[in-house]
């Protein structure tokens, strides 16, 4: 008699190589995607002098170091320039191909998976980034791994894995207008808590799920790692194989029908067990910011700075506090009345072209009360933006529009916010110091950040899309 | 990788919630060859101020706690980024095992592969333990991986460890040479695979 499957047990299934008695699977990795921060494994693989075992399943972007405000052809940071030099270098080595700086392909790994049709439904996918979470969105098992990892999966094109628990979160209803994936997200992580899913492989389900865009799939699918999942994956449905039919890499007639229909198999059969199952009503989302130094610490926009004296557990009172501090806050203040330095829009979370979209809506015929930084999640998604026009929409309001990368997100090249600074920013971590040392973030959706930057401080998007209304 | 059997050494308290890899090691410090000692900027935005000055409150800035070899921390400690940078700078300060409620999945396999232990221990034990060490702060406490306990002045708890994680730590075993004897099924699931999922090829124009 066959078991009851989730859409993760089945994952897991097809990849499994060897299972040892102590429970850890050898398992067969389809995709591995590297970039700058690599450098560490392929060290490793000089040390032992040994080689890649399947460059074709291994691809190379160039993301983490790249100028998004300077000439990119020849970087004048020489930091930066080593860092890029050491990823071609390495991947001419061992005959991997790069989607480097001079390539229209170009862009942050996450975003560049997806859109050129390497990442696949029913694939295991692994990089050494934490956000590969992102590419469960299609269907497939990613996640992000170590430099020792890395250096394992170059040299075996395997990776030892216990299995995760599995959690289902199901979000049932309608989103309101305004309300957007990255809401969704920020409102399950307040839920759930940072270290809410882990050791877990999240399965989002429900109608709101199914009703999200391929592009707001990703964004939620993104966030699984903020609140600590292994992976989160979504059910490839109608949505999912006509996105990834019109990809450049895509099969092409019976080779495509003969994966859709393998495709079409990998969801959670009714009744399978889950471990952990978590639900929200889609009706009662409204947009999210964050006030704090942790994913977790998310409000509705409408809702005030909370207070620790009225958090009853003293270690989760001191973790308010420090955050407060950190960020300058005190308790009982509106978060609509947080005054904002500067704004942000772009990384692996928040900058493919519906999220510009979403932002330029707001922004068009408005100008920005603070400087910021519109940094394309791919070099594709920047021509595409241009063809629409909202590059201009973004210079219009006096926002910078940038090239492709990691950029503010993370801040290592050299795109970082001031001491003290607060930015509204798209990306996916509200850390201390993320987006440079002193830096306090507030973590958003596109088109609240576009809200934050016309008004100059945290705002509630929908009076400002309502106004657009005829 | 150096095994781990049984430690006796100062243990430094850091009573965060969530503190993530982002704080174990800026990311500034990311493109630093592991050779450059990044044991030296360990927490270096915890430990110093924007003016270059040691903070004299931060825990492992205190000189009981300076040579310390064990971190106790707080739940969900090291998450975030999965950069392993972080555990190279815990390791090379001198830190060999860090106990807490909980951790980053993806830190807890990067500990592993380096010889750093990851002791799970529930809440009240971790609250329990730093309140000792910050009773007494010189007193060392030893962690016993073969037993999987924590004795920390006359009490003893028992850690919690992924049993295959266990035996990678106690016989500093490398993943490398273990996947190596599973040559033949690797090469027989390629096979096999290529015909039930032929779709999973990728296909690129170069």
């Amino acid at each position: 008699m066959t078991q009851k499957q989730t859409l993760f047990d089945k994952l897991w299934a097809a990849h499994e190589v060897v299972r040892r008695e102590d429970g850890e699977a050898l398992l067969w990795v389809d995709r591995h995607y590297v970039h700058e921060g690599s450098f560490h494994a392929f060290s490793r693989l000089a040390e032992r002098g040994a080689a890649v075992a399947e460059p074709d399943l291994t691809f190379a972007v160039a993301d983490h170091y790249v100028p998004t405000r300077a000439p990119r052809k020849n970087i004048a940071n020489p930091e930066l320039a080593r860092m890029v030099r050491q990823l071609e270098d390495n991947t001419a080595t061992h005959r991997i191909k790069l989607f480097g700086l001079d390539d229209p392909r170009q862009g942050i790994v996450h975003v560049v998976g997806p859109e050129q049709g390497l990442t696949l439904p029913g694939l295991l996918i692994v990089c050494g980034d934490s956000h590969t979470s992102t590419h469960g969105a299609l269907g497939a098992y990613a996640f992000g791994i170590g430099a020792s990892e890395v250096a394992h999966v170059l040299m075996t094109q395997t990776i030892w894995q216990r299995k995760p628990k599995r959690m289902r979160i199901s979000i049932d209803g309608q989103i309101a207008p305004g309300v957007a994936a990255k809401d969704i997200i920020l409102a399950v992580i307040a839920k759930i808590g940072a270290g809410g899913a882990t050791s877990h492989a999240i399965e989002f389900a429900g109608s709101a799920i199914r009703a999200l865009s391929i592009e707001g799939r990703l964004t939620l699918c993104n966030m699984s790692i903020e609140a600590g999942a292994r992976c989160g994956m979504i059910a490839p449905d109608a949505k999912t194989f006509d996105y990834v039919k019109e990809r450049p890499a895509a099969l092409k007639g019976p080779a495509f029908e003969q994966a859709v229909d393998a495709w079409s198999k990998l969801t959670s059969d009714e009744g399978a067990d889950f471990d952990r199952e978590v639900a929200l009503d889609a009706r009662h989302i409204v947009p999210h910011v964050t006030w704090g130094t942790s994913p977790e610490h998310a409000l509705p926009v409408v809702a005030t700075v909370p207070d620790p004296m009225k958090e009853p557990d003293p270690a989760r009172a001191n973790d308010l506090r420090d955050a407060l501090g950190y960020m300058g806050l005190h308790a009982g203040t509106k978060l609509t009345d947080i005054a904002i330095d500067r704004v942000f829009i772009g990384s692996c979370t928040n900058a493919r072209i519906e999220d510009l979209r979403a932002a330029a809506a707001v922004l068009a015929g408005r100008v920005s009360k603070v400087p910021g930084l519109v940094s394309p999640g791919s070099s594709a998604v920047k021509r595409q933006a241009e063809q629409e026009g909202l590059d201009r929409i973004f210079r219009d309001a006096g926002l910078e529009w940038g090239e492709s990368g990691c950029s503010m997100c993370v801040g290592i090249n050299g795109d970082i916010v001031a001491p003290g600074e607060r930015c509204a920013s798209t990306t996916n971590r509200n850390f201390r110091g993320r987006q440079g040392p002193g830096a306090r973030t507030h973590l958003m959706s596109p088109a609240m950040v576009a809200a934050a930057a016309v008004t100059g401080h945290l705002a509630d998007v929908r009076p400002l899309l309502a106004s657009r209304k005829p | 990788m150096e095994k781990f059997t049984r430690l006796t050494a100062a243990a430094c308290p850091l009573d965060v919630a969530n503190l993530n890899t982002d704080q174990l090691l800026p990311a500034r410090y990311l493109k630093w060859p592991r050779s450059a000692g990044l044991g030296k900027v360990l927490l270096q935005d915890l430990r110093i101020d924007s003016e270059g000055r040691e903070r004299p409150d931060f825990p492992l800035n205190r000189p009981v706690w300076r040579g310390a070899k064990i971190i106790v921390g707080g739940r969900n400690f090291a998450c975030g980024s999965s950069r392993e940078a972080a555990v190279y700078a815990l390791y090379d300060y001198g830190i060999r095992c860090v106990i807490a409620p909980s951790f980053g999945d993806i830190f807890f396999g990067n500990a592993v592969q380096n010889g750093l232990l990851t002791a799970v221990v529930d809440d009240a034990a971790v609250a329990e333990i730093i309140a000792t060490l910050n009773g007494t702060p010189d007193m060392p406490i030893t962690v016993d991986l073969e037993q999987q306990t924590v004795l920390c002045g006359n009490r003893s708890y028992r850690f919690a460890i992924d049993p295959a994680c266990r035996l990678r730590l106690l016989n500093g075993w490398d993943d490398i040479a273990l996947t190596e004897s599973f040559r033949d099924k690797v090469v027989a699931f390629k096979k096999e695979d290529a015909g039930r999922r032929a779709w999973a090829r990728p296909v690129l124009t170069k």
